[in-house]
């Protein structure tokens, strides 16, 4: 009687979603309202706190009341909930649900377009902060029983595309309403990413490092808009000042992509909250630091199918381990109480999304840590905990019935009701016809047997040891079964249909030749199941975690390496000074630096390596490198870049960070790619492998920009699509810095106009310009991609005419030509030892450049351009002396002191001298041998790389790759679900490299 | 004696850039050198007695006593070396990497046994005369591209034309072994690595066309199909079989295919992986052309240090291992070749065993080893005088180099450059 009226209700509700004060044509208006009361209930009111015997009252879309001393109306539909756990249902903050989406442009081979599409908003089509998603819904009804179905009752739903993606809207997973009543607020929040629109061809930005420098200029220009300085109309502008107020979300993903999108806020004073990716824990320390809340995923890795021994060398330590120590990062996250939430985002099916949380929190992820995760904070997050994300008088009726404890895996989601909605997932109270019944009809008796789950029933009918293929179906109260004949040779079926009452089915039975009759089915006794079922599920056991290194792949340590003070004894010294090469010497190195020098100094307490036979030289410093780069070494979006800098997208995880300790590097020069012949800024960093970005950036050295010429900057080798973009000459390339520098100057006269008062209107910020004008004022240094005579004699002609020098030449493969000139200009060379012929522009490389640059007075460095090369610049050093008869101890500068003094570093590194930092290499033999191995490599005082334990390191990642393999073979024995082996891709950057992505290039166009 | 070594010199200057040397119609006895065999073996203080073009006599100087020769080089403290040999290299065949009217290294098709790359062998090229003052001599032109890439052809690396260069013509078919792994994505962005479904059916394809060409060939046919009497000599072993493949598993499956197939002559080239079977290609008599040396490692969790002692693994187990250059700008790295065997060196061989991979053992494996990669009597004078250890950069200093004899020019684009812009300066500081 209960459910009939139960389902009156529910039609009554279907009727009366209109709004009140609209017409009503199709009949007369209803306007009665029950309330709901659940009783007996446990209640989780908010994450931490619980209620037993609890009732919950509901009128309507809300919460009259909850408690255990509460007053039911007589009216009241009573729900009887004993034994069953209600919570808020969940909020999800980070999902594209019910967005409805245009279809994205097609690959393929386009022109590139350099200009906006539109009209009337900003210049950049990437930047959409006028894009509503509230505007674009397209509610989906089968996503949002998927989403009900693991708990969610309420969402923010953005469109994730573009830089600045626009609005998300925050509304509810209710069905049986409209828009009209599930929209709780239509602008809750501003997004963010890193990547580009997908329905925009717009070539800029091309990089994550563009991406960043975008949306820095965005919030300078919102700014200079805001306050009247332009009278051209920018609705994205506008836009974006007006969803200031909004939650500011950022989806960073990768934890260092996290840290980038914190840093960026804080430029701004914005606190973003950050879409994390799931492995926060591989650098928690400083995730933790950001303060920021984290949208944190629940997709957890399957493990690899390693079956196959080939394929499964082909993947790599650190994904192996991270289906270890995935399921933990929210644990680690709730440890070192760093604030987050938790999406069910990213995962493949969002019926995963449950027992993913259960698996969260049995490996450590605290209860309410994570009710709150999916509740309270989010509901505070968007400012709606006055209407969500807790049980309370007064907010909406949003909440789940649990037929237990919500992390129990047995226990399942029964009810979720969204602003008062009933929407039923498993019966409450289901009617079980499990059992033993005798069955008859046209004086037959037969044994039914009824098993299985509820609303899964099977049932077997068999006589004298006979048994009938029997097929049934139970929608309560009925009951359908279908039972074969015995004879397998006819389709003949038997037809029974009838109501199960109180252990008793009745009703009609039609025979294989269509008479109608009737039957009845009696039940006998309780199969009892239970038990044989608790007996064989296995108790989950929870893996210790693999210990997290620095990085979190191969060859990282534990702990970051530290501090030490070492004696080296009786070795071999090249000083790179004017002491030249000092035999059978002692070198101290203490706090990170160059202690002491001479003949038998006292050990005193310091770490002693023997030095005998070997050689302790300063470290290698690479002028020219693309290691250890995220997401794009190039933006070449735009024929000048001068706003991007490498220093945003410093990457910690390059495994060629550890190949070039094992070189001998110790510190590189990051430069931008040469797409452009305005190129972006560079970053020196130490190869202080297992810190962090932002602990390898020497953030005191002189800045330095990269400019490019020749064949790249005119997009020679680009293709014929490529035709579009100005200088598609060297004539060009000159005109493009004339245009540059003399805006440069300009810029700089209106803001001095502006500062003196001369002038009321502000100028608009421009970063690029701000770069230039770094320039001009001798603040930053161009280290310029070139090749041939005629253009590098351009270019310090216009260096000279704007009043400032170029810095460095870097390639520089026709210096010889005019080496003269260059000493003249004072512009160092940095370039290759002899690489030549992979274009047309480097037909005159000669690997005599360095003698002869050097011959006449340039300042030479070899660079490597190379992860590869950059891990033997000592062979390549040794072949300058092959190459026109440099002096070894000159040669060996070319690596070491010469680029320390090309970057204006050379007052900390580049030398063995007192009082540098100990940046050091000990070598098997000379350096300059192809025989010699880099044994230790230092930075700062801490060893990096040490050749005596390589071999130890080796088998530790061979043990700890066998007993992950194990496991997960292990695991597919045990039927878990597995995923094809995949090779992590490590490739490697060049300066031809474009797009975010490394690839390995069949040609270097360097 | 001191005249005919300036006489030398002068000869020397006076050749015109890239001129091919002529035939050498004089005796030539170089003492004193220490002579490295390129087998292993050192002589101290030798005494190298060239006539018509061959190595006469070759031995210890303090037990023979000389003849009389036209020409007498002493070489007291100076090295004698065997003329380097870079196998599975596309010299000539490329001038500018990224000039693709330059390029003639590859054809379309998948199975073109019968493309030939030795008559596209440019013997001007200015990439090729910068190999030889680096002791590079020879060297095994290969197509590239597709299954089978086509047939390779040995050369000298100082011709008038490819057919003064030709050592050994049409030596083998070059056949790239599929992956049995393939990876995903497109250039911009790759996916990850999955396995190659088609790996079984690529290889079966390979067998039928095997299976078809060695039918052809083995039955007498009215119409004349090109591309399999190309294949003609793999089954007897006059022409060599080179699979390009690394993988541990696929170079198990190309062994399986060589046994099958009672391929004589099989060689690996690339055979990164091949130090995890060397068993099996010692038990098959499969040699290797190891990958570049100068190269990463495949794969994230690998010895950084892998590709300098993979050559070691390989000689230790006593495969026999030739070193080969393949891959990016190969062509102009090609003069790094001795330094490639220097690193081997580095990393475990000994410095004669190292020398080994780039002269002996790579003759052997081209099968040129009658006349060429060691110092012995009667075979060819392709040899050079170094100041130093060639395989070390600062004392790669070569003196002279002779091929078959011939005393070769050592002037390349890069020295006149070099002489040219030296010369402007010197003239500026007067």
């Amino acid at each position: 009687m209960r459910y009939l009226s139960l389902l009156l209700v529910f039609l009554l509700s279907f009727s009366v979603n209109a709004q009140e004060y609209f017409p009503k044509n199709d009949g007369v208006k209803q306007s009665f309202k029950n309330y709901f009361a659940l009783t007996n209930a446990t209640i989780y009111v908010s994450a931490t706190q619980k209620i037993e015997k609890a009732t919950l009252l509901i009128k309507e879309n809300k919460i009259v009341d909850v408690g255990t001393i509460i007053v039911i109306p007589k009216e009241a539909t009573i729900i009887d909930a004993t034994g069953k756990t209600i919570y808020p249902s969940f909020i999800e903050l980070y999902s594209e649900f019910g967005i409805n989406k245009p279809t994205a442009r097609p690959n393929g081979n386009f022109t590139p377009q350099y200009d906006t599409n539109r009209e009337g908003y900003y210049w950049n089509d990437h930047i959409k902060p006028e894009y509503n998603a509230y505007e674009n819904l397209s509610y989906d009804e089968k996503a949002a029983e998927n989403l009900r179905e693991v708990g969610f009752g309420s969402i923010l739903s953005h469109h994730n595309d573009g830089v600045i993606a626009g609005t998300g809207l925050f509304w509810t997973l209710n069905d049986k309403a409209t828009n009209a009543d599930r929209i709780i607020k239509e602008k809750v929040s501003q997004h963010f990413t890193f990547s580009r629109s997908k329905f925009t061809k717009q070539s800029y930005p091309s990089s994550m490092m563009g991406s960043m420098a975008l949306i820095r200029q965005v919030f300078h220009d919102a700014k200079w808009y805001a306050q009247g300085n332009t009278a051209n109309k920018d609705l994205s502008l506008e836009a974006f000042n007006a969803n200031k107020s909004l939650l500011q979300i950022f989806n960073a993903g990768d934890k260092l992509n996290a840290l980038r999108a914190d840093k960026l806020g804080d430029e701004f004073g914005v606190k973003y909250v950050i879409k994390g990716s799931g492995n926060e824990f591989e650098r928690i320390d400083e995730i933790k630091k950001t303060g920021a809340t984290y949208i944190i995923p629940l997709n957890f890795p399957d493990a690899y199918d390693v079956s196959d021994p080939y394929l499964a060398q082909q993947v790599s330590l650190s994904d192996l381990k991270f289906w270890n120590q995935a399921p933990f990062n929210l644990k680690i996250l709730a440890e070192n109480n760093v604030s987050f939430i938790i999406t069910s985002a990213d995962l493949k099916d969002t019926k995963s999304f449950l027992s993913n949380l259960r698996k969260a929190v049995l490996y450590g992820l605290p209860k309410d840590k994570a009710l709150q995760a999916l509740t309270e904070n989010p509901a505070k997050l968007v400012n709606q905990f006055d209407k969500v994300g807790s049980i309370s008088k007064g907010k909406l009726a949003n909440f789940i019935i649990v037929s237990g404890d919500l992390f129990d895996e047995k226990n399942t989601i029964l009810e979720n009701w969204v602003q008062g909605n009933r929407n039923i997932i498993d019966k409450i109270n289901p009617t079980d016809i499990k059992g033993t019944y005798d069955l008859s009809f046209e004086n037959q008796k037969f044994e039914l047997k009824i098993e299985g789950e509820n609303s899964k029933f099977e049932a077997k009918i068999s006589r004298d040891s006979i048994n009938y293929g029997t097929k049934i179906q139970f929608n309560d109260p009925w009951v359908n079964l279908v039972i074969k004949n015995q004879d397998t040779t006819k389709a003949n079926f038997v037809r029974l249909s009838g109501t199960f009452i109180k252990g008793q089915i009745q009703g009609k039975a039609v025979l294989e030749n269509g008479n109608e009759t009737t039957w009845t089915a009696i039940k006998k006794e309780i199969v009892n199941t239970e038990e044989k079922k608790e007996a064989k599920k296995e108790e989950l056991k929870v893996p210790s975690m693999y210990a997290v290194t620095y990085p979190n792949i191969a060859f990282g340590t534990k702990e970051k390496p530290k501090q030490e003070t070492i004696l080296f004894k009786n070795t071999t010294v090249w000083t790179g000074e004017k002491e030249g090469i000092l035999k059978e010497t002692d070198v101290l190195i203490q706090n990170g630096k160059i202690a002491k020098i001479g003949k038998n100094l006292p050990a005193s307490g310091a770490k002693v390596v023997d030095g005998t036979g070997k050689h302790l030289t300063a470290g290698i410093i690479d002028e020219h490198s693309h290691i250890a780069i995220s997401n794009g070494v190039n933006e070449g979006g735009q024929n000048s870049s001068a706003e991007v800098t490498i220093e945003d997208v410093v990457n910690s995880d390059d495994i060629n960070i550890y190949r070039n300790l094992a070189g001998g590097v110790t510190s590189a020069n990051l430069l931008h790619g040469s797409a452009n012949p305005i190129g972006g800024r560079a970053a020196f960093i130490k190869l202080k492998w297992g810190y962090s970005p932002d602990e390898m950036l020497v953030k005191d050295a002189p800045k330095y920009i990269k400019f490019a010429l020749g064949e790249n900057v005119k997009q020679s080798n680009w293709g014929d699509n490529a035709r579009n973009r100005f200088p598609q000459s060297r004539m060009g390339v000159e005109q493009v810095y004339e245009d540059y520098f003399t805006r440069a100057i300009e810029y700089k006269n209106e803001w001095d106009a502006y500062k003196s008062g001369k002038n009321k209107k502000m100028p608009r910020f421009d970063i690029e310009m701000e770069i230039l004008g770094e320039i001009l004022a001798k603040k930053r240094f161009i280290t310029c991609h070139s090749y041939v005579q005629s253009e590098i004699n351009m270019l310090m002609k216009l260096a000279e005419r704007y009043g400032f020098k170029i810095q460095t030449f870097t390639h520089i493969l026709e210096g010889y030509k005019v080496a003269d000139k260059m000493s003249a200009h004072g512009v160092a060379g940095s370039t290759f030892a002899d690489w030549w012929a992979y274009k047309f522009e480097v037909n005159d490389a000669i690997p005599y450049n360095a003698a002869i640059m050097q011959s006449q007075g340039v300042s030479v460095s070899i660079n490597s351009d190379d992860a590869e090369m950059s891990r033997r610049l000592n062979q390549e050093a040794a072949k300058t002396v092959k190459y026109g008869n440099v002096t070894e101890e000159q040669a060996w500068n070319f690596v070491t002191l010469n680029p320390a003094k090309i970057l204006q570093i050379d007052n900390k590194v580049g030398s063995i001298k007192i009082g540098k930092d100990a940046d050091v290499v000990l070598w098997s033999e000379s350096p300059l041998s192809i025989y010699t191995k880099a044994e230790k490599t230092i930075i700062d005082g801490i060893i990096f790389y040490d050749l005596e334990k390589e071999n130890q390191t080796l088998s530790q990642i061979q043990k700890e790759r066998a007993d992950l393999i194990n496991a997960m073979l292990d695991a597919k024995n045990k039927g878990m679900k597995t995923q094809a082996p995949k090779k992590k891709e490590t490739g490697h950057y060049h300066c031809d490299t474009l797009g975010e992505y490394c690839k390995e290039s069949h040609y270097k166009y360097n | 004696m001191k005249k005919y070594i300036v006489l030398l010199f002068i000869s020397l200057l006076g050749f015109a850039q890239q001129t091919p040397a002529p035939k050498q119609n004089k005796s030539i006895l170089i003492i004193g050198a220490k002579a490295h065999l390129g087998n292993g073996e050192v002589i101290e203080n030798s005494l190298i007695s060239i006539i018509d073009g061959k190595i006469a006599t070759i031995g210890d100087a303090t037990l023979m006593k000389p003849a009389k020769h036209d020409i007498i080089i002493e070489a007291a403290g100076k090295h004698v070396y065997p003329g380097f040999i870079a196998p599975n290299s596309t010299l000539g065949l490329v001038e500018i990497d990224a000039v693709r009217a330059s390029d003639d290294e590859s054809e379309i098709g998948e199975f073109n046994p019968h493309v030939r790359s030795i008559i596209a062998y440019n013997t001007e090229s200015v990439v090729t005369e910068t190999t030889r003052p680096n002791g590079v001599l020879l060297a095994q032109i290969t197509p590239r591209g597709g299954r089978i890439s086509g047939t390779s052809s040995i050369v000298q690396l100082d011709a008038w034309n490819w057919e003064d260069a030709i050592i050994k013509e049409n030596d083998g078919i070059h056949l790239n072994w599929p992956r049995s792994y393939s990876r995903t994505g497109w250039w911009a962005e790759p996916g990850g690595i999955e396995a190659n479904k088609n790996y079984e059916p690529q290889i079966k394809t390979i067998q039928d066309y095997f299976d078809n060409a060695f039918a052809y060939l083995n039955t007498k046919n009215s119409k004349k199909d090109i591309p399999f009497e190309a294949m003609k000599g793999i089954q007897n072993g006059e022409k060599k079989l080179y699979i390009h493949v690394n993988g541990e598993k696929e170079i198990i499956d190309a062994v399986l295919f060589k046994k099958k197939n009672n391929i004589k002559n099989m060689v690996i080239v690339g055979g990164y992986y091949a130090f995890k079977v060397a068993t099996l290609l010692k038990e098959n008599n499969v040699a290797v052309l190891l990958k570049r040396v100068h190269d990463l490692p495949l794969l994230e969790d690998e010895d950084v240090n892998l590709p300098y002692k993979n050559a070691k693994l390989l000689v230790d187990a006593g495969v026999l291992v030739g070193l080969e250059n393949a891959g990016d700008m190969e062509r102009m790295q090609t003069r790094n070749l001795p330094f490639y065997a220097g690193t081997c060196a580095a990393w475990g061989l000994s410095k004669e065993q190292a020398l080994q991979l780039i002269t002996e053992n790579t003759a052997k494996i081209l099968g040129i080893d009658n006349q060429y990669g060691t110092l012995e009597s009667g075979k060819s004078a392709t040899l050079f005088i170094s100041e130093g250890d060639p395989l070390e950069m600062k004392t790669n200093v070569i003196s002279f180099a002779f091929i078959d004899g011939r005393q070769i020019s050592l002037q390349s684009h890069h020295t006149e450059l070099y002489e040219r812009y030296k010369g402007k300066f010197e003239q500026q500081k007067k």
